[in-house]
């Protein structure tokens, strides 16, 4: 197959309550090797995953957050937030992690991979998709 | 599109999340625990109700029989598929989301 | 057309596995192929060997193997999730000093990067979960 695919990985659950965020992360990683149109979108609890200072040593798991800074090394520059899903829970984008990426096109410049997208604007993009699954 | 919603809306935010995310025209199919989405004497009854005017509303007929609910407890406008239809249904369109 | 499947959950616990099953044998009677099944988070579990449900209920494990024998199915279950579960092959028990394999006959062990595949070659990709 030629063309690339536009694949979207959509988070709508929590971190660390269950595993489903931290091996859904693990798919974005390795599928990024396949060279397709990555992008993910986080809805409901899922925008919870990007909150900053999480602290995992209380709880004895691993603290996999940071694994989400190396998305842009892996040319996962697409994260969309639902801006519903943010203000529902009483966060902004001021209080998730700052995600970033090299834009290769403009002189590397560091770029937000965050983009805060209203529902409306979300369902759109989710409808322009080849493959979505759900974590 | 082709909406999937497995659970229940009385004890999951799954169907009312993918309501809010589909746009006009799309098929939405309500399977396993799903199904209880279609009882018309049901708090959400009204919810499934205004959908139908903008997008096809299927549900599983293995799976309401499984649970004991008969034709006649179901809301009026929604269609029943078998497996064959539900295959049907992910071949039509073009895309297709299982709101897990 | 080309399908491919993703089951998330392991047997009995969720629906998915059972659904998926179902789902996969009116692919495959509509004519359609099915180019892989991927079992990924619990879902790992259904490749395992071992279970014994009581015998009025159906066999979930056994039903995959029959499938992916009867059709030629390329049942794989995801190494990362296998690891963390204790599903082994051969190859994985004898890497990480297990004293035996528990994998199911007609399961294979692989990375993820089957699934992105699957997702790539494939016409449709179905996820069954929870």
């Amino acid at each position: 197959m030629g063309t690339q695919k536009k694949m979207m990985y959509v988070n709508r659950r929590a971190p660390y309550g269950t595993i489903y965020s931290y091996e859904g992360l693990e798919v974005v990683l390795v599928g990024a090797a396949f060279d397709q149109d990555v992008s993910m979108a986080f809805i409901g609890d899922g925008v919870f995953q990007l909150k900053k200072g999480q602290d995992t040593s209380g709880i004895g798991m691993k603290n996999f957050s940071q694994a989400y800074r190396a998305l842009g090394d892996y040319d996962v520059s697409k994260l969309y937030v639902e801006s519903e899903s943010l203000s529902e829970r009483g966060l902004s984008v001021e209080d998730l992690m700052e995600l970033t990426w090299e834009d290769e096109d403009d002189d590397w410049n560091e770029k937000s991979s965050i983009m805060v997208v209203s529902r409306e604007e979300l369902s759109k993009l989710m409808d322009q998709q080849d493959v979505l699954l759900n974590f | 599109m082709l909406h999937i919603v497995n659970k229940s809306p009385y004890s999951s935010d799954s169907l009312q999340t993918c309501l809010s995310m589909s746009l006009e025209g799309s098929d939405i199919l309500l399977i396993e625990d799903g199904v209880y989405a279609c009882l018309a004497k049901g708090s959400v009854a009204n919810k499934i109700t205004k959908l139908m005017s903008t997008c096809n509303v299927y549900v599983l007929t293995p799976d309401l029989r499984a649970r004991g609910i008969l034709d006649e407890e179901i809301i009026k406008g929604t269609s029943q598929v078998d497996y064959d239809g539900f295959v049907e249904l992910t071949s039509t369109n073009d895309r297709v989301q299982s709101w897990l | 057309m080309i399908y491919s499947l993703m089951i998330n959950e392991g047997p009995y616990t969720h629906q998915a596995s059972d659904t998926a099953y179902n789902f996969a044998q009116a692919v495959l009677k509509a004519g359609h192929e099915i180019y892989r099944v991927f079992f990924y988070h619990d879902g790992v579990n259904n490749g395992t060997r071992y279970t014994t449900p009581p015998q009025d209920d159906r066999n979930v494990v056994n039903r995959w193997s029959e499938m992916a024998v009867e059709h030629s199915l390329d049942l794989v279950i995801c190494i990362a999730a296998a690891q963390r579960r204790g599903i082994v092959d051969a190859d994985e028990a004898k890497r990480h000093g297990k004293e035996g394999d528990n994998i199911a006959d007609g399961f294979r062990i692989s990375g993820l990067g089957q699934l992105i595949e699957a997702g790539v070659q494939s016409d449709r990709l179905i996820e069954f979960g929870d």
